[in-house]
């Protein structure tokens, strides 16, 4: 097919763009395979598996194909609190992520252009938690807010915090943690739309009677509306399915299970696969819904 | 300027003592300027002469090192951008990509709670002819079409003051001069003051009541268009706005209301009130369309100049025009447009010829001898590539 390319010599013109189109195919096949074996085929497992029953008399995670759609009542009935922790934290963490990366973001990608060094500086240190595991890092913030550290006595002292209160395993800490820890996905995409911002368009604005805060309402913000559209999916998809930060290991308790906890806790301890694939399923299409709401209500479509 | 309201008038713009210094460079210094109220004010000058910073610090996009600017006779130096009552034409349009061309023109009218702004929009979408394009978004347009946007987006305020910033550069010949055209009608009509900053000397004298030649951040003269090209004042301006043919020669005597000097044996007169200075070594020049070509020697005559003879080496017929180059000796190239009142030209190349003009026609520049050029630089490439072939020439005759 290939060679197809090279070899033909008749109607050059006519046959140019079907030629072209020819190389395309088959320089996509490879990802198309992968995707195939390796997101199509788990994805058909998973929804066959969440329909599968045990086996009569059989051991603990035995199952057999069926057609048990009760998996998905059970489930529902079940874990309906960790799906409203996992989007509420979700949520959350990624309007406090927004909030503090778009600053972090316009100071990086507007303010420090004409000192590149700065900017570059600025980017690594953004970048920069990455080089450490996400488990150590989420560790080290346990050890940070754990019950006899500095920081919960001084928040004890100023009365913030109850004298027998805690800071780990809260819903505040988890959603610390999930801010913390998808931070940079946020800032980063809005510091690329940010850093591409013309600023004669800031001048205009300012010429045309736009005080500075109106300026960034009616210009700045729709024009790097792209940038925060793709930070905020980066940001809640991941954080809605996550496990770790929410886990009693980590910088969560039973009271903040949500439901990337339940996936993990039927897959792995309770080897509950049936329940686990229908929750997952149930996750994804929830997501997809939302995002796709999300989306299009922020009118930036040419995204997806 | 008062929410929800126009300008009642123009203003005039003061600039006082106005520096400006980045890093590096001084882009203005010292510039003291006043435009009257209601008057159409261009300011000329190459690139990196300092004529859109000026523009920039009057529109409050940069502060001045020193200095003050007043806006109808009130002091707007420290007063933020959005608050001034000027608008800006952008040379690269800034036009904003997420609105359409109508959200884009009622921008600033809707920010000073103007009534009936969208309706005004319209009016002004009119009047540059591209209100059936008021829906789509400014990259759905062509670059003509941004800039006269762009213009109506400024023009909708009714500032008083409009700065255009080299607004109808990437316009065609025909819009251009339409533009023009409204843009004096709208000037005339509101009686605004535009400020008008450009590179392109026709445009600035067919639009402009005054201007002012700018060179390495200072004004160098300024006036109305036809006292600047009758009698320029320095070099710059004179081979800025149009040609000049300039020499160079000691005053020897002077003669009634004129005086004479001598260029190269040649006694020349210049008018008394046309030079800018009457003694010593002195830079004269004239026009190249006020010469009159001749192919015998003139008479000697009271009240006119004679150079020659001198042999023509180069010819271009460019239509309404011929544009003869003649050498003579001890006194270089000398250009001269001729109307083409016959066929062809009247002197052919390698011809012997004599230029003659009258006395009233010359001027003398102030300019100090040793900063000007003995001959007129002309930097075009048409005789940048004269005076190569003539080196050349001159190089195998040598052989």
């Amino acid at each position: 097919m290939a060679f197809a390319a090279f070899g033909s010599t008749a109607g050059p013109v006519e046959q140019a763009p079907r030629r072209r189109s020819w190389v395309a195919l088959v320089l996509l096949l490879p990802g198309l395979a992968y995707l195939a074996l390796f997101f199509l085929t788990p994805l058909v497992s998973l929804v066959l598996t969440s329909f599968q029953e045990p086996v009569e008399f059989g051991d603990v995670g035995q199952f057999q194909q069926a057609f048990k759609i009760e998996n998905y009542a059970t489930v529902i009935e079940a874990y309906w609190p960790h799906f409203l922790r996992a989007f509420g934290y979700a949520i959350v963490a990624t309007i406090a992520a927004l909030l503090i990366g778009y600053p972090l973001a316009y100071f990086i990608g507007v303010k420090c252009r004409s000192k590149p060094l700065l900017q570059a500086m600025l980017l690594t240190l953004v970048i920069a938690p990455f080089f450490i595991s996400f488990l150590l890092r989420t560790l080290a913030w346990k050890q940070l807010m754990a019950d006899d550290t500095p920081l919960v006595q001084a928040l004890k002292s100023l009365s913030v915090l109850p004298a027998d209160g805690h800071l780990t395993g809260t819903a505040f800490s988890v959603i610390f943690g999930l801010t913390y820890n998808f931070l940079p996905f946020m800032t980063l995409p809005i510091y690329t739309t940010l850093e591409r911002l013309d600023t004669r368009y800031l001048e205009a604005g300012a010429d045309l009677y736009a005080s500075p805060a109106t300026t960034f309402w009616k210009v700045t913000l729709p024009l790097s509306l792209p940038g925060i559209v793709s930070g905020t999916l980066l940001t809640f998809i991941p954080a809605s399915g996550d496990y770790i930060n929410a886990s009693s290991s980590f910088l969560g308790s039973a009271q903040t299970q949500m439901v990337g906890n339940a996936i993990e806790a039927n897959f792995l301890g309770l080897l509950n696969y049936p329940e686990a694939a229908a929750l997952s399923v149930i996750l994804m299409g929830l997501i997809l819904v939302i995002v796709g709401i999300y989306v299009r209500r922020t009118g930036t479509e040419d995204l997806l | 300027m008062a929410a929800g309201a126009f300008a009642e008038a123009g203003a005039d713009l003061e600039l006082v003592g106005l520096h400006k210094r980045f890093p590096g460079f001084t882009a203005i210094e010292d510039l003291d300027l006043t435009i009257p109220a209601g008057s159409f004010f261009a300011l000329l000058g190459p690139s990196g002469c300092g004529k859109t910073t000026t523009l920039r610090l009057v529109a409050g996009l940069e502060q001045p090192t020193s200095g003050r600017i007043l806006i109808g006779g009130k002091d707007v130096t420290s007063v933020k951008s959005f608050k001034r009552p000027v608008n800006t034409v952008f040379q690269s349009y800034a036009l904003f990509p997420h609105m359409t061309v109508l959200e884009n023109v009622s921008f600033g009218l809707k920010r000073r709670g103007i009534a009936d702004a969208t309706g005004k929009a319209h009016e002004a979408l009119r009047l540059v002819e591209l209100d059936h394009l008021s829906a789509r978004k400014p990259q759905q347009l062509s670059g003509g079409q941004q800039q006269r946007v762009a213009l109506a987006r400024a023009v909708v305020n009714r500032p008083a003051l409009l700065l255009l910033d080299e607004p109808l550069g990437a316009l065609d010949l025909k819009l251009r001069r339409q533009m023009q055209l409204e843009l004096k009608a709208i000037q005339n009509e509101v009686g605004l003051t535009f400020l008008h900053v450009t590179h392109d000397q026709e445009e600035a004298m067919t639009m402009a009541d005054t201007v002012a030649v700018m060179n390495k951040g200072q004004i160098e003269q300024m006036g109305a268009p036809e006292e600047l090209y009758e009698l320029p004042k320095t070099a710059f301006v004179a081979n800025f706005l149009g040609q000049s043919n300039l020499f160079t020669g000691d005053v020897t005597n002077s003669k009634g209301d004129s005086i004479v000097v001598d260029i190269a044996g040649v006694k020349i007169e210049v008018p008394k009130d046309r030079a800018q200075r009457h003694t010593g070594e002195i830079t004269i020049g004239v026009r190249p369309e006020k010469l009159m070509l001749h192919t015998e020697a003139p008479k000697k005559a009271p009240g006119v100049n004679i150079l020659g003879p001198g042999r023509v080496t180069d010819v271009s017929f460019s239509g309404v025009s011929t544009q003869y180059q003649i050498a003579v000796p001890g006194i270089g190239l000398i250009t001269v447009f001729a109307q083409n009142m016959v066929f062809g030209p009247v002197v052919n190349l390698g011809a012997e010829a004599w230029v003659s003009w009258t006395v009233d026609h010359g001027f003398g520049l102030l300019d100090e001898p040793e900063h000007t050029p003995k001959f007129s630089a002309d930097t075009d490439t048409a005789t940048i590539a004269l005076q190569t072939r003539h080196e050349l020439l001159a190089e195998i005759e040598e052989a």
